[in-house]
């Protein structure tokens, strides 16, 4: 193998994987170092430039970080369970404890460039554009049906998982300077809002049509059926307060675990989950499955629904039919029915969160923008731009339903964008992130981060009450760590921005890093190609998602081969290293945003 | 010096050996010696060796005299016996634990001042003895914890880091042992595992005083360009004459012609140590020939390692004095002072 890159910066964001996983690519551990050492505005404003809603993300983020964090792989030896760092709850940390942050934020002194930008819908991708855009002195306006800003934030998530409070102080954060919200104003026309003279057109309008299941009974009790994004959206704004006693939530996804959770607050006393498929392959994640089941909420699964029961009109339950999953003559998982009988739950209503649909009814089809075959618009994955070239997308607008960490990434995108676009530039090549390769040593044996690894299991987040939390809506579920936990939280990172940076000169090749390493991650041995270092290192490097680090040329011809996997971080390879061969340096990747 | 411990993760792929240790199990504390020191090489290949041939630790004692080196046994095998004694004065200490529990593994841990000059007397005499252990020398050439003088192996006309010559012949420890009647003798790199690890387990196999010279760079003051005891010195005028590996148990042992290359010596306990030929006429089994080919080497600046000798009807020292089985610290009073009678039988015998 040729001797590895590491000026290039994908190289070492690669091995801080919770980093690399998020797609608005947060400096994850530089924030958590900066927790456990109660700098928590600190953290918070780390998060804030890169995610904007620390404080919203911190309790509702899909947390691709976590699966992806390194201790998940690395602690099996530890004696419980391995499980990652509670990084999202971190997150909520630094958002909770951060006191007065409004000197941190960045100058609205800017004079204006006479630049006006339109961002239709006021969901997370609109307000980073506004807040990436704005301080650069753009005008924004930002149009939306409802009267707050905040869009699925705000309409979508229940409030026992993410207080009013919350979503009001990070959207008056992201809306400071010259952005104007046009509250209860939908858009039905892009031709339009065009017209208006904008220089250029943001739609972050979302997926806002819930998709409905016309099975026979549908039409007959519709007045017990609901689309869940909808009811949802309705239980937000207090326009509903009650359910009945029995409720069927149909649908597997985040959003039915929100509706099941919701009616168990609203009076249903017997809530079931019915989906389609299987326990695993449902698409909430696994925590919210777990939040759930923990309020006693069933899940059943592998019934598919048939049929609407109703008794003249009046919902009474619902006909499923067991299915089971089969391989079939292709090798592809097939639902079958099982042959037993047609499952009949009783219930009083019905919520439909079986998924979203893009909507674009108010733009009108002859302006240009072109759409795909499904319907979404036809965009430079990179640039978000249409193929009107002054109309940019993002959030669930641009490439169907995702999460709010992918809206804000996709704002960035968008504000660099537009910001160009104006300017008259070039879209691409895109900005290259900032990054940093800085020393951590202070002493013979001292680094600037804490190097000993922390043994402790993952610490869980308190929860209030049952008995308060279920039959209060507005409360809050999850009480999140107190200082305490959260320093015994963050002492569980192992710091993997911190890099072993290996300088192939000043080894004298005397094995002290491969004696003391304690993953056997470090092997010296003759060069060859990829599969074949993998079998013979120290040991065998199974992870292929993971890359090997490699130093070619040492003077006894042989190379030093690291596997990034399951180093820990620890930096003893530094320590025993008699020549500085080794060194531990903090990488710290800022992606670079609009400016 | 580190000062977190070892973190207690270890690589998932990690296996257990036949008595349920993980290689990990067979360590000890974390290093205080200087970074890059090869000393913590050869713990790590006494950790590698005791973990292959699957000792149980509680049956291992460590013992050690003063010194660098000799502070190496908390470094490895942190759940056996271990002995720290007085300057030079392992090998006694050791021969009295032998005698007096043969049923355990004995590690002498030593360095070039330990061995070479302030207990050269007791090297000799546990080597002239056959005491059944492995006797490991952490040569340096070098006072590493007094900074840096000549020890009596650093070689004549080596210079030390200041630059002053050294005028002193040297003592070389392998030419003093075949010359001893050692049973065992080989030297070795702390920076060549692959040849240091099937040693220490040969010489862990082998019943009789079994030897290691073992070459370990002094990072801190013997690791430049006029040291014949650097990284750099050894590895270009290292001069391998076999390679080894062990072979347990006799059935897996394949018959191979004898001009292939290749001595298989078979050892007490049935297992095997087959070498392989680098130098074509060199026979370990030829204790004159060994010391011949050494010193003619030597006179050459070269460092010849690898197994040098070794005795296939090897003794020792219990087999000598034709001691009981049973390990004597078990031995009953009844059998210790079997009364009177009996001692006036043996007196009767003298008469």
């Amino acid at each position: 193998m040729q001797s590895t890159d590491i000026g290039a910066p994908n190289y070492f964001h690669k091995v801080v994987d919770c980093q690399w996983a998020c797609p608005a690519h947060t400096p994850v551990p530089e924030y958590i170092r900066l927790i456990a050492a109660e700098r928590y505005a600190d953290a918070y404003m780390v998060n804030w430039k890169s995610n904007v809603f620390p404080g919203i993300l911190g309790r509702t983020c899909d947390r691709p970080c976590e699966p992806a964090c390194r201790r998940g792989r690395v602690e099996e030896s530890a004696g419980h369970a391995p499980e990652p760092v509670a990084i999202c709850r971190l997150k909520r940390v630094a958002a909770d404890y951060k006191g007065d942050i409004s000197s941190l934020m960045p100058p609205l002194d800017v004079p204006p460039n006479g630049k006006r930008i339109a961002c239709v819908g006021a969901g997370p991708a609109s307000l980073t554009v506004a807040r990436d855009l704005a301080p650069l002195g753009y005008e924004i306006t930002i149009f939306d049906a409802e009267a707050k800003a905040g869009g699925f934030i705000r309409s979508q998530i229940p409030r026992f998982r993410l207080p009013e409070s919350v979503i009001d102080e990070e959207v008056a954060y992201a809306t400071r300077g010259h952005v104007h919200f046009i509250a209860g104003q939908r858009i039905d026309s892009l031709g339009a809002l065009i017209d208006q003279g904008f220089d250029a057109v943001f739609i972050g309008c979302g997926a806002p049509r819930g998709r409905d299941l016309l099975l026979p009974g549908r039409a007959e009790a519709k007045a017990n059926i609901h689309l869940g994004i909808d009811w949802l959206a309705s239980v937000s704004f207090g326009h509903i307060a009650e359910i009945g006693r029995r409720v069927i939530v149909l649908g597997g996804g985040n959003t039915a675990m929100d509706c099941c959770r919701s009616a168990r607050r609203l009076g249903g006393l017997e809530v079931t989950v019915a989906v389609r498929s299987g326990f695993e392959e449902m698409k909430a994640s696994p925590w919210e499955k777990e939040d759930a089941i923990h309020e006693g909420i069933p899940i059943r699964n592998f019934l598919v629904p048939l049929e609407f029961l109703h008794d003249q009109g009046r919902l009474i339950g619902m006909r499923f039919q067991p299915v089971k999953p089969e391989l079939d003559a292709r090798g592809q998982r097939q639902l079958v029915p099982t042959g037993e009988g047609d499952v009949v739950i009783d219930c009083d209503d019905v919520l439909i969160a079986v998924g979203q649909e893009n909507a674009f009814p108010w733009i009108e089809r002859d302006l240009g923008l072109e759409f795909d075959r499904w319907g979404l618009p036809v965009l430079d994955a990179a640039t978000h731009q249409s193929t009107l070239p002054n109309v940019f997308f993002g959030g669930d607008a641009a490439f169907g339903p995702k999460n709010i960490i992918w809206a804000v990434a996709h704002g960035h995108e968008a504000a660099i964008s537009i910001d160009r676009f104006v300017r008259g530039e070039s879209l691409l090549p895109r900005p290259a992130p900032g990054v940093t390769l800085v020393s951590q040593k202070m002493g013979i044996h001292e680094w600037s981060y804490d190097n000993d690894i922390n043994n402790a299991a993952r610490n869980k987040v308190p929860w209030a009450p049952s008995e308060i939390t279920l039959n209060n809506i507005k409360t809050e579920v999850e009480l999140g760590f107190d200082p305490k936990l959260a320093f015994k939280e963050a002492q569980r990172c192992l710091n993997c921005d911190v890099q072993t940076v290996f300088t192939l000169n000043k080894c004298i090749e005397c094995d002290a890093c491969v004696d003391i390493c304690p993953m056997d991650c470090i092997t010296f041995t003759v060069n060859g190609d990829e599969s074949d270092l993998r079998a013979r290192l120290m040991a065998p490097a199974k992870n292929l998602t993971q890359d090997l680090y490699v130093a070619d040329g040492l003077k006894t011809g042989r190379s030093m081969i690291k596997d990034e996997d399951l180093c820990l971080h620890c930096g003893l390879c530094a320590e025993r290293c008699p020549t500085g061969a080794w060194d531990m340096q903090k990488f710290l990747l800022e992606m670079t945003h609009a400016a | 010096m580190t000062y977190i411990a070892k973190p207690k993760l270890h690589h998932p792929s990690l296996t257990r050996n036949r008595v349920g240790f993980t290689r990990r199990d067979y360590e000890g504390k974390i290093s205080t010696l200087c970074a890059g020191c090869g000393h913590d090489s050869i713990s790590a290949s006494i950790v590698q060796a005791c973990w292959e041939l699957d000792v149980e630790p509680h049956r291992v004692a460590k013992l050690s005299g003063i010194g660098c080196s000799s502070k190496t046994p908390d470094y490895f095998l942190g759940q056996s016996h271990g002995f720290n004694t007085v300057h030079g004065r392992m090998p006694s200490v050791l021969t009295g634990a032998y005698l007096a529990n043969r049923d355990l593994l004995y590690l002498g841990v030593s360095g070039d001042g330990d061995s070479a000059s302030i207990g050269i007397g007791q090297f000799v005499h546990a080597m002239r003895r056959g005491v059944d252990m492995t006797y490991i020398v952490e040569n340096n050439g070098v006072y590493g914890l007094t900074k840096g003088q000549f020890s009596a192996t650093a070689d004549q006309g080596s210079r030390s880091k200041k630059g002053a010559e050294n005028t002193d012949s040297p003592v070389d420890l392998v030419s003093l042992a075949l010359q001893l009647g050692a049973s065992f003798v080989a030297r070795s790199f702390s920076g060549d595992k692959a040849q240091l690890v099937p040693l220490i387990k040969a010489a862990m196999k082998h019943r009789g005083a079994a030897f290691i010279d073992v070459i370990s760079p002094c990072v801190a003051f013997n690791n430049h360009g006029g040291s014949t005891k650097s990284y750099d010195y050894v590895r270009e005028h290292n001069d391998a004459v076999n390679r080894l590996d062990i072979i347990e148990g006799r059935a897996a042992i394949e018959v191979i012609q004898p001009d292939e290359g290749v001595i298989d010596v078979e050892q007490h306990d049935g297992s095997v140590i087959r070498l392989r030929k680098l130098e074509a006429d060199y026979d370990p089994r030829d204790r004159l020939r060994a010391m011949n080919f050494i010193a003619h080497h030597a006179a050459k600046g070269e460092v010849v390692t690898g197994l040098l000798f070794v005795d296939p009807e090897s003794r020792d020292f219990h087999s000598h004095l034709t001691t009981v089985q049973m390990p004597l610290n078990q031995l009953e009073t009844a059998a210790l002072c079997p009364g009177a009678e009996v001692l006036e039988k043996l007196n009767a015998s003298f008469r």
